[in-house]
């Protein structure tokens, strides 16, 4: 079971609202690479997981990635406090207020609502970890387009932290990865599915 | 039921009274009989949690106090046990 803890894993302090960084930004809440998605995929993925190292860290990555949804809907929350009317119509976050007002929901940069068709869960240990290296390397890049985009120090200094976070995250796969394929016939890692196919793989 | 089993059984319903009365007091936060029975249960897991915890294995990662082995990703998991 999870416990919520009345803390951010790392701390947001926003002086200066900005509807239009929260337009795009929040594609990290609800978008295709966003930390909700991540979260969810995690978290979904571990129950057939033949190899308690992975079991361990998906539960632990998944558990992180349920923070950093709580970090991003912060930097959005500050991003959009006591904002004026004709801030929210110039700075083009009208298309959001008009269904939304200020509360947090979580859609693409495009808008797009989120959906759980943004991550799979194969049931296949090396399918699975190959999709979640993917996932942090995308999540990464898009941290990449937000510090090109935004100049608030206060902002860019959280979103730097996340993007340290997916790097680390993709390292720990890949070592997953490997301990899996240690755990294989080298010579064909795909002969089976040691999440499904009995006697495939040595189990721990 | 095993000794551990008993054990963990009892942390389970410690938790879910207080998880019952944190509602409870989220929406009453002045209950002066809440409080008392939260604490009491509280007392009550911490003990039960102490006890298990030194004998059986970690429930959460930072109840571990390992030199050799990282016992935490130890199985079962929860999703395993019967």
């Amino acid at each position: 079971m999870w416990q919520y803890e009345k803390k951010l894993q790392y701390p947001v302090n926003i002086k200066n609202p900005n509807p239009k960084l929260a337009q795009f930004i929040i594609t990290q809440l609800g978008g295709p690479d966003g930390e909700l998605s991540a979260a969810l995929r995690y978290i979904n993925q571990r129950y057939v997981m033949p190899y308690s190292e992975v079991k361990g860290i998906l539960t632990d990555i998944g558990t992180e990635e349920l923070a950093h949804v709580e970090i991003i809907s912060t930097i959005i929350y500050q991003l959009t406090r006591n904002l004026s009317i004709d801030q929210i119509k110039e700075s083009g976050f009208d298309t959001y207020f008009v269904d939304h007002t200020t509360g947090i929901y979580p859609i693409a940069a495009s808008g797009t609502p989120f959906t759980a068709a943004y991550f799979q869960c194969k049931g296949d240990v090396i399918t699975d970890l190959h999709e979640d290296m993917a996932a942090e390397q995308k999540a990464r890049t898009t941290y990449d387009n937000i510090l090109r985009m935004a100049d608030d120090p206060d902002v860019r200094d959280p979103i730097r932290f996340l993007r340290q976070r997916e790097v680390v995250h993709y390292q720990r796969f890949g070592e997953a990865l490997r301990i899996t394929q240690d755990n294989l016939n080298s010579k064909n890692f795909y002969a089976c599915n040691p999440a499904f196919d009995a006697n495939c793989g040595r189990r721990k | 039921m095993n000794e551990r089993q008993i054990l963990f059984d009892k942390i389970q319903k410690y938790s879910f009274a207080i998880k019952e009365l944190n509602l409870y007091l989220d929406t009453h936060p002045d209950c002066r009989r809440a409080l008392a029975l939260f604490n009491k249960y509280n007392t009550l897991l911490k003990d039960a949690e102490s006890e298990y915890t030194s004998r059986f294995g970690p429930i959460t990662p930072v109840q571990t106090n390992d030199t050799q082995h990282w016992s935490w990703i130890d199985e079962p998991w929860p999703w395993e046990r019967r």
